[in-house]
């Protein structure tokens, strides 16, 4: 999993270029135009290290709140086989994580800074973790369909201009694609299993569609912002593309296993070659995302805990080689 | 060869491991720094997979498959030490545990690769190889945390006194450990601990921190037949909360 890095594809473009060396931009632009990765040191534009800070950590942030809904199933999960993997799966996110935070250090913002920006609610994190896992099969779903979406998103990103990004997703994309298999073995294991499995995982997937199809982002409006981001390959495909090549490759699998998509207008336009579907509520999308969201308020104090309860060691960690002496009297 | 001699020893070392590896893995997204938090993940693989190994060895002495083992059994069927379902607590508490643990399991180990058991000898000998990695972890750790700075000191210091009888009850005798040690099985609980506390006390001095005097030392026995704390049954009801809807079915 997990990030989708959402960008708003509606923030006014103006101003963005203001004050920018025209000589340096242009040779910024050719150098992305020939297919070359910017790299930690070279002369960026103010707007393009903004951007990719803000997606970068996003994605990071994404990739440790992720492991709190599957995280809870570790513990519950059923049979050594699903134990172990799911463990090394979770796993797999945070380091991703960690792999994440450093991409973004190199833009020059610690990982100190932006963990305190996830958890006073200052930078987001990819908005399916705001809902709940209810049963083990909602961490089956995840697994498969959440990771899917995270894959498609990455796979463009990875092809993006900055390259410690560039060098992270290809790594996170291999590790991932294990995880969709995880993932697609779990759901067809219970949409093949007993009845009450294949309760548990069509009522998992009713819950999860609409998270799903919010995964990535509202319709894009061509702006001008949207433009130069397109240009300077930090963001790499539109939000309805990633959504309809999603619909493209998962909803045959799911039919497939005889699961029901909960959305009684999903279809392929012949004629478009397109799918058709419900817009997704985006009201309840953008209350989500500014904080009212069934797990928002948890998630986030979870992970303050757990940085609150960890400072001790963290700040030990920063004291030098000189041994502490506990004092004679 | 006696089976149920070789059956006792296993279980209890089965048990250990797949209570610890669980207490572990709850750091999962949890810890002090996401390198910890890898780390810890990564032993509660290990542990899980080395638990999983021995209870396929008791499947193979006519015991239930590991599965039905793991998920199946009540809290008082487990024959884990009683430190290892202490709860996790304080990142000093769970690296104290740790510490203490994996020394005593990596000896133990250590003796087993000579077992004349051969198909415990032939586990143990992969086992060691990745607690050698565990033991270092926690070495690092206890050193730098034990002598960082005053509060870390003394969490830590706290941490091995509230966790000390518990770890001397690792060592609690089962009903076979003459036969187990003369039909050179496994040479025995005290043989171990002797070993332990030879290679701990070193390490603690260098971490800073002081063994508990030895006029208290009592050991919290009783895991080993079945008698536990109240943490361990929650633990296994939430272990096997998914699996029992449907233990005949396919997960």
């Amino acid at each position: 999993m997990y990030g989708n890095a959402y960008i708003d594809p509606n923030e006014k473009a103006a101003g963005i270029l203001a004050g920018e060396d025209p000589q340096k931009l242009a040779e910024f632009e050719a150098r992305i135009a020939r297919g070359e990765k910017i790299e930690p040191k070279d002369w960026m534009p103010k707007e393009y290290r903004k951007q990719l800070i803000r997606m970068i950590e996003q994605h990071a942030h994404s990739e440790i709140i992720g492991a709190l809904p599957e995280g809870t199933w570790i513990t519950r999960a059923p049979g050594f086989k699903r134990k172990l993997a799911l463990m090394a799966k979770v796993q797999d996110e945070v380091g991703h994580g960690q792999l994440l935070y450093s991409a973004a250090e190199t833009l020059g913002k610690s990982r100190e800074a932006m963990i305190n920006d996830l958890i006073t609610g200052k930078s987001k994190y990819s908005n399916v973790f705001n809902y709940p896992a209810f049963t083990w099969a909602d961490a089956c779903v995840i697994a498969w369909l959440i990771d899917a979406g995270a894959i498609i998103n990455q796979v463009a990103n990875a092809k993006g201009s900055y390259g410690p990004y560039c060098r992270a997703l290809d790594r996170i994309c291999t590790e991932e694609s294990f995880h969709l298999k995880y993932g697609h073995d779990n759901v067809v294991t219970l949409a093949t299993g007993s009845p009450v499995q294949r309760k548990m995982v069509q009522e998992a997937l009713n819950r999860w569609w609409p998270p799903i199809m919010h995964f990535f982002g509202p319709s894009d409006k061509i702006s001008n912002h949207t433009e130069i981001l397109m240009r300077w390959k930090v963001k790499m495909a539109t939000n309805d593309d990633m959504r309809q090549q999603f619909l493209n490759m998962y909803v045959p699998k799911i039919w497939d296993l005889g699961l029901t998509v909960p959305d009684v207008n999903l279809k392929k336009n012949e004629a478009t070659g397109k799918w058709d579907y419900t817009e997704p509520d985006w009201e309840e999308f953008k209350r989500v995302i500014n904080g009212d969201g069934p797990c928002n308020a948890e998630r986030l104090a979870v992970r303050r805990n757990a940085e609150e309860r960890g400072r001790w060691v963290r700040e030990a960690l920063n004291t030098t080689d000189s041994k502490y002496i506990v004092p004679l009297a | 060869m006696n089976n149920n001699a070789i059956k006792e020893l296993l279980y209890k070392m089965a048990d250990d491991l797949l209570i610890i590896g669980h207490r572990n893995s709850e750091w999962t997204g949890l810890g002090p720094i996401l390198e910890e938090d890898i780390s810890f993940s990564s032993m509660a693989q290990d542990k899980i997979g080395q638990s999983q190994a021995l209870y396929q060895l008791l499947h193979e002495l006519g015991e239930q498959d590991p599965d039905t083992l793991a998920f199946s059994r009540s809290a008082a069927q487990f024959h884990n030490c009683q430190l290892v379902e202490l709860p996790n607590g304080e990142y000093d508490f769970s690296l104290v545990r740790h510490f203490l643990f994996d020394h005593a399991d990596q000896l133990r180990f250590e003796m087993l690769a000579n077992s004349s058991y051969e198909p415990l000898a032939k586990v143990a000998r992969k086992v060691k190889g990745e607690l050698k990695y565990h033991v270092f972890h926690a070495n690092t750790w206890m050193v730098k945390l034990g002598s960082a700075n005053e509060e870390s000191h003394t969490r830590m210091q706290a941490a091995l006194n509230q966790a000390w009888n518990y770890a001397l009850g690792i060592f609690e005798e089962g009903s076979f450990e003459e036969e187990l040690a003369t039909t050179g099985v496994f040479e025995g609980e005290k043989e171990l601990f002797n070993k332990w506390l030879a290679n701990i006390t070193p390490q603690l001095l260098k971490a800073g921190l002081i063994l508990p005097a030895q006029d208290t030392w009592m050991p919290i026995a009783g895991g080993r037949i079945g008698n536990h704390t109240a943490h361990l049954s929650p633990l296994v009801e939430e272990m096997s909360e998914v699996f029992r809807i449907d233990p005949s079915a396919e997960w």
